[in-house]
């Protein structure tokens, strides 16, 4: 008798898709997106939380989604780095990661991204950074220090770190 | 006139596909793949007494186990030890599965498969080992000390010891006007790329073939280690190296021992077997860097000029030895820089510690040899009172002076020979970048106001594009679509990009027609691999051999097609046409073509080129030196490596209360001949510069005396995030074309972490005004240096310490 036999069945929109899945209950949401539904998109950097290369969004707001189990995703909505853009449409973070070229081996792109676009939400809802000087503040922009800050949870071994400034610069209103 | 695209700062073409998700990385492979989990020792130094599976066996999706007992022929040998050297007096491997004792913590023991790895780590758990533990032995200290012995029969611990010697060093420091001696260290860092190792095997029964995927700097090594390993055929082995989430020199070790056992297993079951890294396995079981113990002794004259050198240094190599002596080689003689150092000796003990393995990481033994140099410079500069750059220049080869032998055999086995560069004129610009002359005043005013700020500098010369070769391959399709290839991997330096620049300007047609292919040996089985900055050099040169091969046979089928001189013709945007005459013209795509004689049509173009039509009738189809098709494959063999240089400055800011380090500037000179792509170029020198800025003041991997890595984890060796790194780097570029190759290039891949610990020691040395003897240095370990030094006049202290500061 192993552990694998305690399973769950549920449902999670992806991408605005309705999914049905069925995965042993320690399946992690970022194993449930790369081997259960054949997004491979977000990345597994380190699997405990520490380097956001496996960063999406679930109800808009980004998750390390190796810290998140599937199961308890049930009724939520994710969106993953397939669900931004696509190589004709690019997100216009992702077309300012090539302008600025953000990104070298592309490993911790995708969840570069999500952090991004992610970010950019929550300074547009007024919510505040440790670098933010007026908490009160209804919108916040987004300046240098704000998008260290903010992006100071995703790892580039790359160091495509000025770059990655830049072109998340040039899309923060 | 097409524009000439090497040079231009162009977008990479690698970008799109990686930026939506659809890069295609080895574990977003292989989905239906069984999983192999491992095994590994949790003692640093144990004999293995026992190993008993039985309660793995009742794990459901079980597929198989193998330990040590399961291998067989080849496969039950040693793994190879790469790179030989006769200094080597006591090489040690490891065994793909431990054969009766383990060296390091991480050694892989027995390996399972299984359905998921979910399944396959809970068989791994169930697996019983039983171990002796015996006494490990742990840092450069303990080793050299020898009162454990790693292997039994190294004695002394010592697996390689090596001298080289240019002139009566010893003599020329004894008869010297001055002289220091500095004992310096420096830690372990380690690549740790964001992706890990990971491996993908296919066997087909029916062909009796092997394919496999590799997360890997070198696919064509891996091949024929798999095959020899395998007892293969060359022939029915197949690599292939998808998208590479990072490398950094920790990817060029091969084979891995999953990179055997996961073709074993998948030959032996009949099925696809995929292993993919975990990130504490990473940690405790693919490879560090950097760990050294160094002696310096030095003799000057009074303007600061260097009358004699000697190096002695300690080498932790690790359990194991498989990449040979490459890291301290390249230490040993990269150390000396852009300097003349009069007469140089240099010797050192490459050392067996119960260890990860320590094989090349970005920089590769540079950052250790720079720091030496650096260090004994500013010492120089301080025990006379010069200023630190004028020192510098005092030891400065001159360009007049290249090509400039050093006397010393290299990494290659070839002279140290520099074959270009302007030191004076790289000093000449950081120093007009950072505002050398106006520092004293600025950082004055700055102490005036109770702020601790210093400059620090550092020199490094890098020897770039180490053979043996590349090849490369060019072909012209019949739609126009141009196919090229090269051997060598990619891991993220936008390969694809420069080499379509390259051909493009060989060839005269669009980058949008040129697709590039790397590290597929399907399409070029003769590579040796991504290493030491020499993509570019070799493969970019190996390239742009064949597109003028690829050329040459362009005009020639088109002179003949046209009725022209091949002299008459040039290709514009795609087009062959003659000179002068852009209405007579033919398309690439019809020259390729004519270029292959069919007997069978298949459309209206192939039409024209049956044998019916083409060629002279009193000649056979295909000329007796010619060949059907309009391709072109060649190689690139250096006769010495090339020298790129490069001069870093920095401004930080220490905090007088919490000694946090501040950097307020980042400043780059480079010199990596001709640019192919600026913005690859400077993407190059960010990441180099992230990975300094932390192996300079937050990487270090923490072993306790049992040999436990304390920190084999994201939140605990800290590496930068961008919070962390310079919020700029400031970069100004000098083109010293190399003259040994046709483009002019110089390697650019490890140019920004070379001088990094040397030029973050000058400054906060600088800041502090006490020596820094020891790298990397956190806030508290400076701290504690200022507790030490308290009471001393810091200003005006030496750097010259008889014994490291920690
Ligand atoms: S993989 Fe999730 S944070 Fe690293
Ligand atoms: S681009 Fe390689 S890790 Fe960020």
């Amino acid at each position: 008798m192993t552990s694998s036999s305690l399973s769950s069945s549920f449902t999670v929109t992806v991408n605005g898709e309705p999914q049905l899945l069925d995965l042993d209950n320690r399946t992690t949401l970022l194993d449930a997106l790369r081997e259960h539904l054949d997004l491979t998109g977000a990345k597994k950097g380190c699997d405990h939380g520490q380097c956001g290369a496996c960063t999406v969004l679930l109800d808009g707001r980004r998750v390390n989604s190796c810290l998140v189990l599937a199961v308890a995703t049930q009724g939520h909505s994710i969106t993953t780095i397939e669900g931004l853009g696509t190589a004709e449409r690019l997100h216009p973070i992702q077309q300012a990661f090539i302008d600025h070229d953000g990104l070298q081996c592309g490993y911790c792109t995708p969840g570069q991204i999500c952090s991004a676009v992610g970010a950019l939400d929550e300074a547009d809802r007024g919510w505040p950074s440790a670098a933010t000087a007026d908490v009160g503040a209804e919108k916040i922009t987004l300046d240098d220090s704000e998008i260290r800050e903010r992006m100071s949870g995703n790892l580039c071994r790359c160091g495509a770190y000025v770059n990655i400034l830049a072109a998340i610069n040039a899309v923060s209103p | 006139m097409t524009s000439r695209m090497v040079g231009q700062p162009v977008n990479r073409v690698e970008d799109p596909r990686l930026l939506v998700g659809a890069g295609r990385f080895l574990d977003d492979l292989g989905q239906d793949a069984a999983e192999l989990a491992v095994l590994r020792s949790p003692h640093a130094h144990a004999r293995i007494t026992d190993i008993d599976v039985t309660a793995a066996l009742e794990v459901q999706g079980l597929l198989a186990i193998y330990t040590y007992e399961d291998l067989s022929g080849p496969l039950a040998d040693p793994l190879p030890l790469l790179i030989p050297h006769p200094a080597i007096c006591a090489g040690r491997t490891q065994y793909a599965l431990a054969r009766d004792e383990v060296n390091y913590v991480g050694e892989a023991i027995a390996v399972v498969v299984a359905e998921n790895r979910y399944l396959a780590e809970d068989a791994v758990e169930r697996i019983v080992v039983s171990y002796r533990p015996l006494p490990p032995v742990v840092g450069v200290q303990a080793a050299r000390a020898a009162e454990h012995l790693v292997h039994e029969d190294a004695p002394g611990n010592v697996a390689a010891h090596f001298v080289q010697e240019v002139g009566d060093a010893a003599a020329a420091i004894a008869a010297a006007p001055f002289r220091l001696e500095l004992e310096l260290a420096i830690e372990r860092s380690a690549s740790t790329p964001l992706e890990g190792r990971g491996v993908l095997a296919q066997w087909d029964s029916d062909s009796q073939r092997l394919r496999m995927w590799t997360s890997t700097q070198t696919s064509t090594g891996v091949r024929a280690a798999v095959a020899a390993k395998l007892g293969l055929d060359l022939g029915r082995v197949e690599v292939i190296t998808p998208d590479v989430g990072g490398g950094f020199g920790v990817k060029i070790v091969h084979p891995w021992p999953e990179e055997v056992l996961v073709p074993m297993a998948a030959r032996a079951l009949g099925r696809p077997v995929k292993f993919t890294e975990d990130r504490r396995e990473h940690f405790i079981s693919a490879a560090h860097e950097r760990g050294q113990l160094q002696h310096i002794e030095v003799g000057f004259d009074a303007t600061g000029r260097i009358l004699g050198l000697s190096v002695r240094f300690w080498h932790d190599n690790g359990a194991y030895l498989p990449y040979g002596l490459i890291v301290p080689i390249i230490t040993s003689t990269q150390l000396l820089g852009p300097y003349k150092p009069g007469a140089y000796r240099v010797e050192f003990d490459s050392l067996y510690t119960n260890t990860v393995i320590v094989t090349p990481y970005r920089g590769a033994g540079r950052p250790q040899g720079v720091y030496a140099m650096e260090r004994t410079l500013d010492a120089i500069a301080g025990e006379l009172g010069l200023d630190r750059s004028v020192v510098r220049a005092t030891n400065f080869i001159q360009p007049s002076e290249m090509p400039y032998d050093h006397g010393l055999i290299f990494q290659d086995g070839r002279p140290l020979v520099y074959d270009s560069g302007d030191f004076p004129a790289s000093l000449a610009k950081l120093k007009a970048l950072v505002g050398w002359d106006d520092w004293p005043a600025y950082q004055a005013a700055a102490r005036a106001q109770g702020r601790q700020v210093g400059l620090g500098l550092a020199c490094y010369v890098e020897g770039t594009g180490v053979g043996p070769y590349e090849g490369g391959h060019v072909q012209i399709e019949t739609s126009g679509r141009i196919k090229v290839a090269t051997g060598l991997t990619s891991q993220g330096q936008g390969h694809q990009t420069a080499f379509a620049q390259i051909v493009a300007d060989e060839l005269g047609v669009s980058m949008d027609d040129i697709e590039v292919v790397t590290g597929d040996t399907r399409r070029f089985p003769y590579a040796v691999g991504t290493f030491a900055s020499r993509a570019a050099v070799t493969s970019g040169s190996a390239i742009a051999l064949a597109a003028r091969m690829v050329r040459r046979k362009i005009l020639k089928v088109a002179a003949d097609a046209l009725e022209a001189d091949p002299e008459d013709l040039e290709i514009v945007e795609g087009m062959v046409r003659v000179k002068g005459a852009p209405g007579v013209a033919m398309a690439l795509g019809t020259v390729a073509v004519l270029s292959n004689p069919l007997r069978y049509a298949f459309d209206e173009a192939s039409k024209a080129a049956t044998q019916f039509v083409v060629g002279d009738s009193d000649l056979p189809p295909v000329n007796e030196d010619d060949e059907p098709g309009l391709e072109g494959r060649d190689y690139y063999s250096p006769l010495r490596s090339t020298f790129a240089n490069g001069m870093h400055a920095v401004i930080v800011e220490t905090d007088p209360e919490t000694a946090e380090i501040k950097i307020l500037r980042y400043c780059v000179v480079h010199d990596c001949g001709t640019l192919i792509n600026p913005l690859i170029v400077e993407g190059q020198v960010h990441g180099g510069v992230a990975q300094g800025v932390g192996g300079a003041l937050y990487e270090r991997l923490v072993y306790d005396d049992a040999g436990q890595l304390q920190n084999a984890s994201f939140m605990d060796f800290l590496m930068p995030y961008v919070s962390e790194v310079p919020e700029s780097i400031e970069i100004d570029h000098l083109e010293t074309p190399s003259p040994l190759n046709p483009l002019g290039i110089k390697g650019a891949g490890e140019a920004g972490v070379i001088p990094s610990a040397a030029v973050f020691a000058s400054a906060i040395s600088d800041a502090e005004g006490f020596a820094i003897t020891a790298m990397p240095i956190s806030p508290s370990d400076l701290f504690e240096l200022r507790r030490r030094h308290a009471g001393t006049d810091r200003h005006n202290e030496s750097i010259a310490k008889k014994e490291p500061t920690r």
